[in-house]
């Protein structure tokens, strides 16, 4: 650590030194935020590797089908992970994905859009979403927690209330003509046993960590969330930081619907339910403080991958699937005890 | 590391004409006419309540006085915000220091100031140079970094003033605002903080330097400031007062007075029972 400067300053070079603790490369590594969501991975999938391997775990289509319900967790996961990093939580993603899901199809099938124009629009309405939702939470100063739980219900009211009104149902199927073409392949297809959307997350966690580490914005999204007066008192306009964090939510919410609904080929008004949990969930399990300001990207990642895994492994073993949330609150827990832990020592040991 | 405008001898690079601040029927300023020169320790000594913290977000940009004027090198200025007045070279180290406490030590150097390499969107922040900046900044005062991206809550109290000292400096402060910077510190590391200031003023930086320790502000200020209920006492001059006359001028020199006396009549009554019945 520091050593600093006593009044009998001639002292041999290299006696500071002795204050400066060695800390080696495998300590530092301990203390990275997303250590417990990477052990918990290796130790999930040991687990379900020795348990379920001869039902299919281990083949690829077992590795695809976990992979994917990772993925449709971590697409939201990852602009979750970097708003509560910023120190926010929005709780209204679920219902984002239902919204935008009734919007691509209504506005296809039933209105005869081209497909373009239908993500068009469910993109816009939801960046308006994320655009409202930050902007009432930095205007107000009240806890996001609370302006976007009411999203979630106002949001999910809305969608039922207007698909009735317009086409008298909660469930549309998609125009058969939308379901093959570039855009289906773009966001629905398969590489090889792997859907798209597997890529997507990847990728999107990959330029979510880049934004995050290499960039200024990813420092103001620290600084906003680790303490919002202090970033402001330096020239962080954090109000922007949080807005826009809230539309990048938002718009994952709505690229997420787009791969849904291209991929079932129809969309429900009860899609996404329970996914701001899950996606929070996956978050905190990667490490991420949930009063902000401290957490990775890479954490959330594998906090998905673990959702995936058992969720999955679980269904693989044979076992009835009602203990999954059993599993996953399990957990949870452990995994927030455990970056309890980690976060102690980044801050205190050195 | 930027220059300093203003010499020694100069004018006042900060200057408060006839500032009030109210908040609602409360009067927090009443008046206010006072300076800071370059080179030059400026204490504002005050009881509880007295308005510092107040007068100080007026120089700082955060409150805009109701009435009178603030001058920048002699210029009448107006702050609309906190970014105004530190783009005027007015730097304020708040009490909180305005820091993550989780997020490493060059990343809160330079928050809101980042560093930046390439261009257009391949535009990023410059680890490297920031990492650079602050070791070496840090070094001056005496602050030895094995890591710059260690928390910087993995810094002492008086490290951490230093380090959102050394900030300012480094992004070219003219005048330094510290708020009660040694209030929260032991003795060694209140010395680490006062050295460091010393050093500031000698760089040719105005400081203005908030405290309730007498000691402290006759250790180091040049001049003395008392602020009592918002109002404006009177400025004196180092050698113009000892310490014991300065201790009665901050904490109302009447109140302790009395305190005296009454401790003295009442030291029987006050006197607590040996065993407790
Ligand atoms: N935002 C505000 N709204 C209303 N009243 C305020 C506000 N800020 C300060 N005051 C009042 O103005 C007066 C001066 O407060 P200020 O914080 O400037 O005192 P201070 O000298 O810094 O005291 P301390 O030594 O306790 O920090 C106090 O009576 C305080 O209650
Ligand atoms: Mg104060």
């Amino acid at each position: 650590m520091a050593a600093t400067q006593t009044p009998e300053a001639a002292r041999p070079p290299g006696h500071q030194a002795a204050r400066v603790r060695r800390v080696g490369t495998l300590r530092a590594w301990l203390t990275r935020p997303e250590l417990a969501a990477v052990a918990g991975c290796v130790l999930v999938w040991l687990f379900f590797a020795a348990v379920a391997s001869d039902s299919g775990f281990l083949s690829q289509g077992g590795t695809a089908s976990y992979l994917e319900v990772a993925a449709q967790v971590g697409i939201v996961g990852v602009p979750v992970a970097m708003l509560m990093i910023a120190g926010e939580f929005d709780l209204s993603v679920g219902s984002m994905v239902g919204a935008a899901g009734m919007i691509i199809a209504i506005s296809t099938a039933e209105y005869g859009w081209p497909l373009w124009a239908g993500i068009v629009a469910a993109f816009v309405v939801a960046a308006l979403v994320g655009l409202f939702n930050g902007y009432i939470v930095v205007k107000t100063g009240l806890p996001s927690f609370i302006v976007t739980l009411g999203m979630l219900f106002a949001l999910s009211g809305a969608t039922i209330g207007l698909s009735r009104l317009l086409t008298d149902r909660t469930q549309i199927s998609m125009y058969p003509g939308d379901l093959e073409g570039f855009l289906h392949s773009l966001f629905a297809g398969k590489i090889g046993p792997y859907p798209a959307s597997i890529a997507w997350w990847l990728g999107l966690a990959v330029v979510a960590t880049y934004v995050l580490q290499k960039t200024v914005f990813g420092n103001w999204v620290f600084g906003a969330g680790g303490d919002k007066y202090a970033a402001r008192n330096v020239g962080v306009p954090v109000a922007r930081v949080k807005i826009l964090t809230f539309v990048a939510t938002a718009t994952s919410a709505a690229l997420l619907a787009t791969i849904q609904v291209l991929d079932a080929g129809s969309a429900d008004v009860i899609r996404g339910q329970l996914l701001e949990l899950q996606a929070i969930a996956a978050a905190v399990i990667g490490g991420v403080l949930l009063t902000g300001g401290y957490g990775s990207v890479i954490g959330a990642l594998f906090g998905a991958l673990i959702f995936g895994m058992v969720q999955q492994g679980i269904f693989f073993t044979g076992v009835d699937t009602d203990w999954f949330k059993l599993f996953v609150g399990a957990m949870i827990l452990l995994a927030v005890l455990f970056n309890n832990l980690i976060r102690k020592r980044a801050a205190e040991a050195h | 590391m930027a220059e300093n405008g203003g010499s020694r001898n100069g004018g006042p690079i900060l200057e408060a004409r006839g500032v009030s601040k109210y908040f609602g029927h409360v009067v927090a300023l009443e008046d206010i006419t006072m300076d800071v020169r370059a080179g030059e320790v400026l204490c504002l000594l005050g009881d509880n309540g007295a308005g510092k913290s107040t007068l100080i977000k007026t120089f700082s940009g955060v409150h805009k006085p109701d009435k009178g004027t603030m001058l920048v090198d002699g210029e009448e200025t107006v702050f609309n915000s906190p970014h105004d007045a530190i783009e005027r070279g007015i730097a304020t180290v708040f009490q909180d220091l305005a820091m993550i406490p989780l997020s490493g030590i060059a990343r809160n150097f330079f928050l809101g100031r980042e560093p930046k390499k390439g261009k257009g969107p391949l535009q990023r922040y410059d680890a490297a140079f920031a990492d650079r900046v602050t070791r070496s900044e840090l070094e001056k005062i005496g602050i030895e970094l094995r890591d710059t991206s260690q928390p910087v809550s993995t810094l002492s109290g008086g490290e951490r003033q230093c380090v959102a000292i050394a900030r300012a400096v480094y992004f070219g402060a003219k005048v330094l605002i510290l708020d009660e910077p040694t209030s929260a510190l032991g003795v060694r590391q209140a010395s680490i903080v006062l050295r460091y200031i010393d050093q500031t003023r000698a760089a040719g930086i105005g400081v203005i330097f908030i405290t309730h320790n007498v000691h402290h502000a006759y250790l180091i200020g040049d001049r003395f400031t008392v602020l009592e209920r918002g109002r404006n006492t009177g400025t004196v001059a180092h050698d113009e007062i000892t310490t014991e006359q300065l201790e009665k001028r901050m904490a109302g020199g009447k109140e302790l007075a009395r305190l005296e006396a009454e401790f003295k009549r009442g030291a029987k009554e006050i006197r607590v029972p040996a065993h407790p019945s």
